[in-house]
Protein backbone atom coordinates (compact mmCIF):
# COMPACT_ATOMS: atom_id res chain seq x y z
CA UNK A 1 0.00 0.00 0.00
CA UNK A 2 2.79 2.35 0.98
CA UNK A 3 4.56 1.69 -2.33
CA UNK A 4 1.44 2.66 -4.25
CA UNK A 5 0.78 5.81 -2.25
CA UNK A 6 4.38 6.92 -2.71
CA UNK A 7 4.16 6.27 -6.48
CA UNK A 8 0.85 8.17 -6.69
CA UNK A 9 2.34 11.15 -4.88
CA UNK A 10 5.40 11.23 -7.13
CA UNK A 11 3.21 10.81 -10.22
CA UNK A 12 0.89 13.60 -9.13
CA UNK A 13 3.58 16.23 -8.67
CA UNK A 14 5.19 15.26 -11.97
CA UNK A 15 1.88 15.41 -13.88
CA UNK A 16 0.91 18.94 -12.80
CA UNK A 17 1.87 20.46 -16.18
CA UNK A 18 0.01 17.64 -17.92
CA UNK A 19 -3.02 18.32 -15.70
CA UNK A 20 -3.07 21.95 -16.79
CA UNK A 21 -2.60 21.06 -20.45
CA UNK A 22 -5.13 18.23 -20.49
CA UNK A 23 -7.81 20.18 -18.63
CA UNK A 24 -7.49 23.03 -21.13
CA UNK A 25 -7.18 20.92 -24.26
CA UNK A 26 -9.80 18.46 -23.01
CA UNK A 27 -12.16 21.36 -22.34
CA UNK A 28 -11.43 22.70 -25.81
CA UNK A 29 -12.42 19.35 -27.24
CA UNK A 30 -15.63 19.22 -25.19
CA UNK A 31 -16.54 22.76 -26.28
CA UNK A 32 -15.93 21.86 -29.92
CA UNK A 33 -18.09 18.73 -29.63
CA UNK A 34 -20.91 20.68 -27.97
CA UNK A 35 -20.74 23.42 -30.59
CA UNK A 36 -21.41 20.74 -33.23
CA UNK A 37 -24.49 19.64 -31.31
CA UNK A 38 -23.00 16.41 -30.00
CA UNK A 39 -24.22 15.32 -26.56
CA UNK A 40 -21.88 15.34 -23.53
CA UNK A 41 -21.86 11.53 -23.42
CA UNK A 42 -20.05 11.39 -26.77
CA UNK A 43 -17.29 13.71 -25.55
CA UNK A 44 -16.80 11.64 -22.42
CA UNK A 45 -16.86 8.36 -24.36
CA UNK A 46 -14.35 9.66 -26.91
CA UNK A 47 -11.92 10.87 -24.26
CA UNK A 48 -12.24 7.68 -22.22
CA UNK A 49 -11.88 5.29 -25.17
CA UNK A 50 -9.71 7.05 -27.77
CA UNK A 51 -7.51 9.11 -25.39
CA UNK A 52 -5.54 10.81 -28.19
CA UNK A 53 -5.63 14.61 -28.31
CA UNK A 54 -4.98 15.65 -31.88
CA UNK A 55 -6.94 12.72 -33.31
CA UNK A 56 -10.00 13.59 -31.24
CA UNK A 57 -9.92 17.19 -32.45
CA UNK A 58 -9.73 16.06 -36.06
CA UNK A 59 -12.44 13.44 -35.53
CA UNK A 60 -15.10 15.96 -34.53
CA UNK A 61 -15.61 16.66 -38.21
CA UNK A 62 -15.99 12.99 -39.14
CA UNK A 63 -18.55 12.44 -36.39
CA UNK A 64 -20.69 15.12 -37.98
CA UNK A 65 -20.19 13.88 -41.56
CA UNK A 66 -21.46 10.80 -43.42
CA UNK A 67 -20.56 7.41 -41.88
CA UNK A 68 -17.14 6.32 -43.14
CA UNK A 69 -15.61 3.71 -40.81
CA UNK A 70 -12.57 2.94 -42.98
CA UNK A 71 -11.62 6.60 -43.09
CA UNK A 72 -11.87 6.77 -39.29
CA UNK A 73 -9.48 3.84 -38.95
CA UNK A 74 -6.95 5.18 -41.49
CA UNK A 75 -7.09 8.63 -39.89
CA UNK A 76 -6.34 7.14 -36.47
CA UNK A 77 -3.40 5.14 -37.84
CA UNK A 78 -1.96 8.11 -39.73
CA UNK A 79 -2.26 10.73 -37.01
CA UNK A 80 -0.98 8.42 -34.28
CA UNK A 81 1.84 6.80 -36.28
CA UNK A 82 4.38 8.51 -33.98
CA UNK A 83 3.14 6.28 -31.15
CA UNK A 84 4.92 3.36 -32.83
CA UNK A 85 8.16 5.00 -31.72
CA UNK A 86 6.92 5.32 -28.15
CA UNK A 87 6.18 1.61 -28.00
CA UNK A 88 9.65 0.80 -29.32
CA UNK A 89 11.15 3.03 -26.63
CA UNK A 90 9.12 1.47 -23.83
CA UNK A 91 9.67 -2.22 -24.66
CA UNK A 92 12.17 -2.71 -21.86
CA UNK A 93 10.60 -0.36 -19.33
CA UNK A 94 7.20 -2.04 -19.66
CA UNK A 95 8.59 -5.59 -19.85
CA UNK A 96 8.02 -6.40 -16.17
CA UNK A 97 4.74 -4.60 -15.63
CA UNK A 98 2.52 -7.71 -15.71
CA UNK A 99 -1.21 -7.08 -15.45
CA UNK A 100 -0.73 -3.32 -15.62
CA UNK A 101 0.78 -3.59 -19.10
CA UNK A 102 -2.38 -3.50 -21.27
CA UNK A 103 -3.49 -0.28 -19.61
CA UNK A 104 0.00 1.26 -19.78
CA UNK A 105 0.13 0.51 -23.51
CA UNK A 106 -3.41 1.83 -24.05
CA UNK A 107 -2.52 5.12 -22.34
CA UNK A 108 0.83 5.74 -24.01
CA UNK A 109 0.17 9.34 -25.09
CA UNK A 110 2.75 11.98 -26.05
CA UNK A 111 2.73 13.26 -22.49
CA UNK A 112 2.84 9.90 -20.68
CA UNK A 113 5.71 8.86 -22.92
CA UNK A 114 7.61 12.12 -22.41
CA UNK A 115 7.30 12.05 -18.63
CA UNK A 116 8.31 8.41 -18.39
CA UNK A 117 11.37 8.65 -20.65
CA UNK A 118 12.53 11.89 -19.03
CA UNK A 119 13.76 9.67 -16.21
CA UNK A 120 13.46 12.24 -13.44
CA UNK A 121 11.64 9.88 -11.09
CA UNK A 122 13.34 9.38 -7.72
CA UNK A 123 15.01 5.99 -7.21
CA UNK A 124 12.95 4.96 -4.20
CA UNK A 125 9.66 5.21 -6.12
CA UNK A 126 8.37 1.94 -7.62
CA UNK A 127 8.73 2.28 -11.38
CA UNK A 128 5.78 0.03 -12.25
CA UNK A 129 3.21 1.86 -10.12
CA UNK A 130 4.69 5.21 -11.00
CA UNK A 131 4.14 4.49 -14.71
CA UNK A 132 0.61 3.33 -13.93
CA UNK A 133 -0.32 6.46 -11.98
CA UNK A 134 1.23 8.81 -14.53
CA UNK A 135 -0.96 7.10 -17.17
CA UNK A 136 -4.08 6.97 -15.00
CA UNK A 137 -3.86 10.59 -13.82
CA UNK A 138 -3.41 11.75 -17.42
CA UNK A 139 -6.47 9.76 -18.44
CA UNK A 140 -8.53 11.21 -15.57
CA UNK A 141 -7.46 14.81 -16.34
CA UNK A 142 -8.30 14.31 -19.99
CA UNK A 143 -11.79 12.90 -19.33
CA UNK A 144 -12.44 15.55 -16.69
CA UNK A 145 -11.38 18.36 -19.03
CA UNK A 146 -13.62 17.06 -21.82
CA UNK A 147 -16.57 16.77 -19.47
CA UNK A 148 -16.11 20.30 -18.12
CA UNK A 149 -15.75 21.64 -21.67
CA UNK A 150 -18.81 19.83 -22.90
CA UNK A 151 -20.85 21.23 -19.98
CA UNK A 152 -19.49 24.74 -20.17
CA UNK A 153 -20.09 24.98 -23.91
CA UNK A 154 -18.82 28.25 -25.28
CA UNK A 155 -19.11 30.04 -21.92
CA UNK A 156 -15.59 30.28 -20.53
CA UNK A 157 -15.02 32.54 -17.57
CA UNK A 158 -11.41 33.60 -17.98
CA UNK A 159 -9.37 34.05 -21.10
CA UNK A 160 -7.50 30.77 -21.52
CA UNK A 161 -5.97 31.79 -24.83
CA UNK A 162 -2.41 30.52 -24.91
CA UNK A 163 -2.77 28.23 -21.89
CA UNK A 164 -2.37 25.18 -24.12
CA UNK A 165 1.25 26.31 -24.56
CA UNK A 166 1.86 24.48 -21.28
CA UNK A 167 2.35 21.22 -23.20
CA UNK A 168 4.84 22.83 -25.59
CA UNK A 169 6.66 24.14 -22.52
CA UNK A 170 6.67 20.65 -21.03
CA UNK A 171 8.26 19.16 -24.16
CA UNK A 172 10.84 21.96 -24.31
CA UNK A 173 11.84 21.31 -20.69
CA UNK A 174 12.12 17.56 -21.25
CA UNK A 175 14.19 18.28 -24.36
CA UNK A 176 16.53 20.49 -22.32
CA UNK A 177 16.87 17.83 -19.60
CA UNK A 178 17.74 15.19 -22.17
CA UNK A 179 20.16 17.59 -23.80
CA UNK A 180 21.95 18.18 -20.52
CA UNK A 181 22.23 14.52 -19.57
CA UNK A 182 23.07 13.12 -23.03
CA UNK A 183 26.72 12.49 -23.84
CA UNK A 184 26.20 13.95 -27.29
CA UNK A 185 23.32 15.44 -29.13
CA UNK A 186 23.14 13.79 -32.55
CA UNK A 187 19.77 12.11 -31.91
CA UNK A 188 18.23 15.29 -30.49
CA UNK A 189 19.46 17.34 -33.46
CA UNK A 190 18.16 14.69 -35.89
CA UNK A 191 14.73 14.87 -34.22
CA UNK A 192 14.48 18.64 -34.57
CA UNK A 193 16.09 18.97 -38.01
CA UNK A 194 14.26 16.07 -39.67
CA UNK A 195 10.90 17.32 -38.42
CA UNK A 196 11.52 20.90 -39.55
CA UNK A 197 12.63 19.60 -42.95
CA UNK A 198 9.52 17.41 -43.19
CA UNK A 199 7.35 20.36 -42.23
CA UNK A 200 8.87 22.57 -44.94
CA UNK A 201 8.72 19.96 -47.69
CA UNK A 202 5.38 18.28 -46.96
CA UNK A 203 3.43 21.00 -45.14
CA UNK A 204 1.50 21.12 -41.90
CA UNK A 205 -0.99 18.34 -42.60
CA UNK A 206 1.28 15.69 -44.13
CA UNK A 207 4.71 16.05 -42.53
CA UNK A 208 4.44 13.56 -39.69
CA UNK A 209 5.02 10.26 -41.51
CA UNK A 210 7.86 11.52 -43.79
CA UNK A 211 9.52 13.08 -40.72
CA UNK A 212 9.24 9.84 -38.73
CA UNK A 213 10.76 7.87 -41.63
CA UNK A 214 13.56 10.42 -42.01
CA UNK A 215 14.35 10.20 -38.28
CA UNK A 216 14.40 6.41 -38.47
CA UNK A 217 16.68 6.50 -41.52
CA UNK A 218 19.15 9.00 -40.06
CA UNK A 219 19.30 7.25 -36.71
CA UNK A 220 20.04 3.99 -38.52
CA UNK A 221 22.74 5.58 -40.71
CA UNK A 222 24.46 7.22 -37.74
CA UNK A 223 24.16 4.15 -35.51
CA UNK A 224 27.91 3.66 -35.05
CA UNK A 225 28.55 7.27 -34.04
CA UNK A 226 25.51 7.49 -31.77
CA UNK A 227 26.12 4.12 -30.11
CA UNK A 228 29.69 5.10 -29.26
CA UNK A 229 28.52 8.23 -27.48
CA UNK A 230 25.53 6.71 -25.72
CA UNK A 231 27.64 3.99 -24.13
CA UNK A 232 25.82 1.45 -21.99
CA UNK A 233 22.03 1.26 -22.22
CA UNK A 234 20.37 3.15 -19.37
CA UNK B 1 -25.10 9.51 -38.40
CA UNK B 2 -27.11 7.17 -36.19
CA UNK B 3 -25.99 6.40 -32.64
CA UNK B 4 -24.85 2.96 -33.75
CA UNK B 5 -22.71 4.50 -36.50
CA UNK B 6 -21.27 6.94 -33.96
CA UNK B 7 -20.33 4.03 -31.69
CA UNK B 8 -18.74 2.21 -34.63
CA UNK B 9 -16.73 5.31 -35.63
CA UNK B 10 -15.46 5.84 -32.08
CA UNK B 11 -14.64 2.12 -31.83
CA UNK B 12 -12.52 2.31 -34.99
CA UNK B 13 -10.74 5.47 -33.81
CA UNK B 14 -9.95 3.53 -30.64
CA UNK B 15 -8.77 0.45 -32.54
CA UNK B 16 -6.48 2.56 -34.74
CA UNK B 17 -4.99 4.37 -31.75
CA UNK B 18 -4.51 1.21 -29.70
CA UNK B 19 -2.86 -0.40 -32.75
CA UNK B 20 -0.22 2.34 -33.05
CA UNK B 21 0.51 2.07 -29.33
CA UNK B 22 0.58 -1.74 -29.08
CA UNK B 23 2.13 -2.99 -32.34
CA UNK B 24 5.75 -2.71 -31.06
CA UNK B 25 4.83 -4.74 -27.97
CA UNK B 26 3.13 -7.41 -30.08
CA UNK B 27 6.04 -7.61 -32.54
CA UNK B 28 8.66 -7.80 -29.79
CA UNK B 29 7.12 -9.63 -26.83
CA UNK B 30 8.92 -9.44 -23.48
CA UNK B 31 9.54 -13.20 -23.25
CA UNK B 32 11.63 -13.23 -26.43
CA UNK B 33 15.04 -11.62 -26.92
CA UNK B 34 14.58 -8.24 -28.62
CA UNK B 35 16.96 -7.73 -31.61
CA UNK B 36 19.87 -5.40 -30.78
CA UNK B 37 18.84 -2.98 -33.53
CA UNK B 38 15.39 -2.59 -31.96
CA UNK B 39 16.95 -2.14 -28.52
CA UNK B 40 19.19 0.53 -30.03
CA UNK B 41 16.11 2.30 -31.45
CA UNK B 42 14.38 2.09 -28.08
CA UNK B 43 17.37 3.75 -26.48
CA UNK B 44 17.92 6.51 -29.01
CA UNK B 45 14.44 7.31 -30.35
CA UNK B 46 13.22 9.12 -27.21
CA UNK B 47 15.91 11.75 -27.70
CA UNK B 48 14.85 12.31 -31.29
CA UNK B 49 11.12 12.05 -30.69
CA UNK B 50 11.03 14.73 -27.98
CA UNK B 51 12.58 17.06 -30.57
CA UNK B 52 9.88 16.00 -33.00
CA UNK B 53 7.18 16.79 -30.42
CA UNK B 54 8.58 20.27 -29.82
CA UNK B 55 8.44 21.03 -33.55
CA UNK B 56 5.02 19.35 -33.79
CA UNK B 57 3.66 21.75 -31.16
CA UNK B 58 5.05 24.72 -33.08
CA UNK B 59 3.87 23.62 -36.52
CA UNK B 60 1.17 26.31 -36.65
CA UNK B 61 3.68 29.18 -36.66
CA UNK B 62 3.73 31.29 -39.83
CA UNK B 63 7.24 32.83 -39.80
CA UNK B 64 6.45 35.30 -42.58
CA UNK B 65 3.22 36.65 -41.12
CA UNK B 66 2.60 38.83 -38.08
CA UNK B 67 3.56 38.07 -35.27
CA UNK B 68 6.29 36.00 -37.00
CA UNK B 69 6.32 33.35 -34.29
CA UNK B 70 7.60 35.92 -31.80
CA UNK B 71 5.40 34.82 -28.85
CA UNK B 72 6.63 31.24 -29.16
CA UNK B 73 10.26 32.30 -29.65
CA UNK B 74 10.25 34.62 -26.63
CA UNK B 75 8.44 32.14 -24.38
CA UNK B 76 10.86 29.35 -25.32
CA UNK B 77 13.84 31.66 -24.72
CA UNK B 78 12.45 32.37 -21.24
CA UNK B 79 12.05 28.62 -20.60
CA UNK B 80 15.59 27.82 -21.76
CA UNK B 81 17.18 30.62 -19.71
CA UNK B 82 15.15 29.85 -16.60
CA UNK B 83 15.72 26.13 -16.88
CA UNK B 84 19.49 26.44 -17.17
CA UNK B 85 19.49 28.90 -14.30
CA UNK B 86 17.10 27.33 -11.76
CA UNK B 87 16.72 23.76 -13.09
CA UNK B 88 13.19 23.59 -11.75
CA UNK B 89 10.85 22.00 -14.30
CA UNK B 90 7.58 23.30 -12.89
CA UNK B 91 8.96 26.82 -12.59
CA UNK B 92 10.25 26.80 -16.19
CA UNK B 93 6.99 25.40 -17.56
CA UNK B 94 4.78 27.70 -15.48
CA UNK B 95 6.72 30.88 -16.19
CA UNK B 96 7.05 30.05 -19.90
CA UNK B 97 3.31 29.48 -20.19
CA UNK B 98 2.40 32.68 -18.35
CA UNK B 99 4.81 34.70 -20.52
CA UNK B 100 3.26 33.14 -23.63
CA UNK B 101 -0.30 33.91 -22.45
CA UNK B 102 0.58 37.54 -21.73
CA UNK B 103 2.24 37.84 -25.15
CA UNK B 104 -0.69 36.42 -27.13
CA UNK B 105 -3.37 38.16 -25.05
CA UNK B 106 -1.82 41.59 -24.43
CA UNK B 107 1.23 42.24 -26.57
CA UNK B 108 0.92 40.67 -30.02
CA UNK B 109 -2.67 41.51 -30.90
Amino acid sequence: MKTKRKALKAAFSMTIPVMTGYLVLGAGFGILMSSKGLAIGWSVLMSAAVFAGSLQYVSVSILTAAFNPLYALILALMINARHLFYGLSMLEKYAGTGRLKPYLVFGLTDETFSLLVSGTKKDDVDSRWFSFFVTLLGHVYWILGSTIGAFAGAVVRFDTKGLDFVLTALFVVIFLDQWRYGKHHIAAIIGIAATILGLFVFGQTNFMIPSLLLILGLITIFRKTIDKGEGEPQ
Amino acid sequence: MTSLQMFATIALLTVGTVATRSIPFLLFPAHRETPTYIRYLGRVLPRAVIGLLVVYCLKGIAPLEYPYGMPELIAIAVIVALHFWKRNSLLSIGAGTIVYMILVQQVFL
